[in-house]
């Protein structure tokens, strides 16, 4: 089986300039595959470098060295060294985000936030709409929100709403950084159903959970991130 | 800002956009002033479709690298070159005053900061907007009237005030006028210095909500000088950090400002006052 991720020896460093120009090592020797269909989980306590080695997959933190090969389009092409053009459209593409909180515009509204993905890949608007409504009613997001900006919803809907966006594609890979963070149990029941389709769908995912009972509903894989710190 | 993908392409359009030639092309581009380096050795590639910032404070360069890619002011040193709507790439300073004053009036927009410098102040919005048309060779007064009256309504003013002059507008009306006035002929690249410099907070989240969806719809390709890092993180694929006249730092825009690398452009980021 072909991996959709194949990283091999990704390092990352800080450099603080305006702390003195300290070095603050985050991650080195970061070696691990995904295949489609299968979700692996990041573990490690906090400050371990798994937010950021979900950054450096999605081409948000830059590497110092080392390869992230991600399988985009029948190619297999290194994000590290890709050129902005070609991150954005790995980005619009192949690989999703759902970041731990929703950054959304102020305006527009929350049916509109999730629909977004699609109609940038070319859906007509009604038919985004459409599939947009159905996740929201899923993740429990009452329809009388759906034209309100989400700017004022509270954490757990904003997320729920950031998790609508996330999922609502159909790109063959998923990072998924703390998605059931600030959920309720039905909701993060939700979210597991989720993964579980996805996963059916033979999507790659990259997921970073703290609850160990999410994590044991949704790992295919445990790959322990201490064993990446930098010297 | 990772879950904000701005632009919008079916992947057919994907595909064509990763093979295609830039719109414009910026090779060591040089001005200076008496003694004084403006602006030093920049080059870079726009594509079709491209959002880029030029952001840095007052004094980088970043308004005089941009009147040296809209041909506004003579390079000391590189050039510029711009594919014209033949397909064919001409370097600007071999355009002629006509050919550029065409370019101006067709394929390019230039968003002022201050809408007065942009707009025709005492006469009626609808003759602001009608008047590139004009330049364009339109000349049924009905259909430019519609035409008008369809891009007032597309940046939100109340087609009620057509034929009010933009003295008697609010900042935020004048700003959205000149943006109309602009995009009225559909051009393919659009220079914004500062378009959001002189308004209120709220009038600003505005301008720049209007600005991303018509960037987006229109496949425009701009380059949008700010000092403002919020504005950049908006509406921008790319950023450039300008010091002293020199580009310093330069990649995507989440990548630049999330995991900034140069001691300046660090400074930048953790100078943004939190919300």
């Amino acid at each position: 089986m072909t991996a959709m991720i194949d990283i091999a020896d990704a390092r990352k460093t800080f450099t603080m300039h305006l702390q003195g120009g300290i070095q603050l090592p985050v991650v080195s020797g970061v070696t691990f595959q995904v295949n489609p269909g299968e979700c692996v989980v990041l573990s490690g306590p906090s400050g371990a470098g798994k937010s950021s080695i979900l950054k450096m997959i999605f081409g948000n933190y830059r590497c110092d060295s080392g390869r992230i090969g991600i399988h985009h389009r029948g190619a297999l092409i290194d994000l590290a060294a890709a050129e902005p053009r070609q991150v954005l459209n790995v980005r619009r593409s192949t690989i999703g985000y759902v970041s731990q909180f929703l950054r959304a515009v102020p305006r527009v509204a929350t049916v509109d936030v999730v629909a977004e993905p699609l109609v940038a890949a070319g859906m007509a608007r009604a038919d985004a709409k459409a599939r947009a409504g159905e996740l929201l009613h899923r993740l429990n997001i009452p329809e009388r929100l759906w034209q309100l900006p989400p700017a004022t919803f509270s954490g757990g809907e904003q997320q729920r709403v950031n998790i609508a966006r996330g999922f609502i594609s159909d790109l063959p890979i998923l990072l998924l950084d703390e998605p059931t963070a600030s959920l309720d149990a039905a909701n993060r029941t939700v979210v597991v159903e989720l993964v579980a389709e996805k996963k059916r769908q033979g999507v790659a995912m990259v997921a970073i959970v703290h609850e160990d009972e999410i994590r044991h509903l949704i790992a295919d894989r445990i790959v322990d991130v201490t064993s990446f710190a930098a010297a | 800002m990772v879950d904000q993908d701005l632009v919008g392409q079916d992947l057919a359009d994907v595909d064509a956009l990763e093979n295609d030639q830039p719109l414009l092309a910026a090779t060591s581009l040089s001005k200076s002033f008496g003694r004084i380096a403006a602006c030093r050795e920049v080059s870079f590639a726009l594509y079709p479709g491209e959002v880029l910032a030029i952001v840095g404070e007052s004094g980088s360069g970043k308004s005089t690298l941009l009147q040296l890619l809209s041909g506004q002011l003579a390079a000391s040193g590189g050039h510029v070159s711009y594919r014209m709507r033949d397909g064919v790439a001409r370097d600007l300073a071999t355009l002629g005053e006509a050919e550029r004053r065409f370019l101006f009036r067709t394929d390019w927009g230039f968003v002022h900061q201050d809408p007065a410098q942009g707009l025709r102040m005492a006469v009626s919005a609808g003759a602001n907007v009608g008047e590139r048309l004009m330049a364009v060779g339109w000349n049924h007064y009905g259909r430019i009237r519609n035409a008008a009256s369809d891009w007032l309504t597309r940046v939100e003013i109340d087609v009620a005030r057509i034929d009010d002059a933009p003295r008697t507008y609010s900042g935020g009306m004048r700003q959205r006028l000149q943006i109309a006035r602009n995009l009225v002929t559909e051009p393919r690249l659009v220079f914004m210095d500062e378009p959001t410099g002189g308004l209120d907070v709220s009038v600003q989240a505005r301008l720049l909500d209007l600005l991303r969806s018509l960037v987006a719809e229109l496949h425009l390709a701009v380059i949008i000088v700010t000092h403002d890092l919020a504005v950049a993180r908006l509406l921008s694929h790319r950023v450039m950090v300008m010091k002293g006249g020199s580009v310093i730092e330069t990649g995507l825009t989440d990548q630049v400002l999330d995991d900034p690398r140069e001691p300046y452009t660090q400074l930048l980021v953790s100078s943004i006052l939190p919300p």
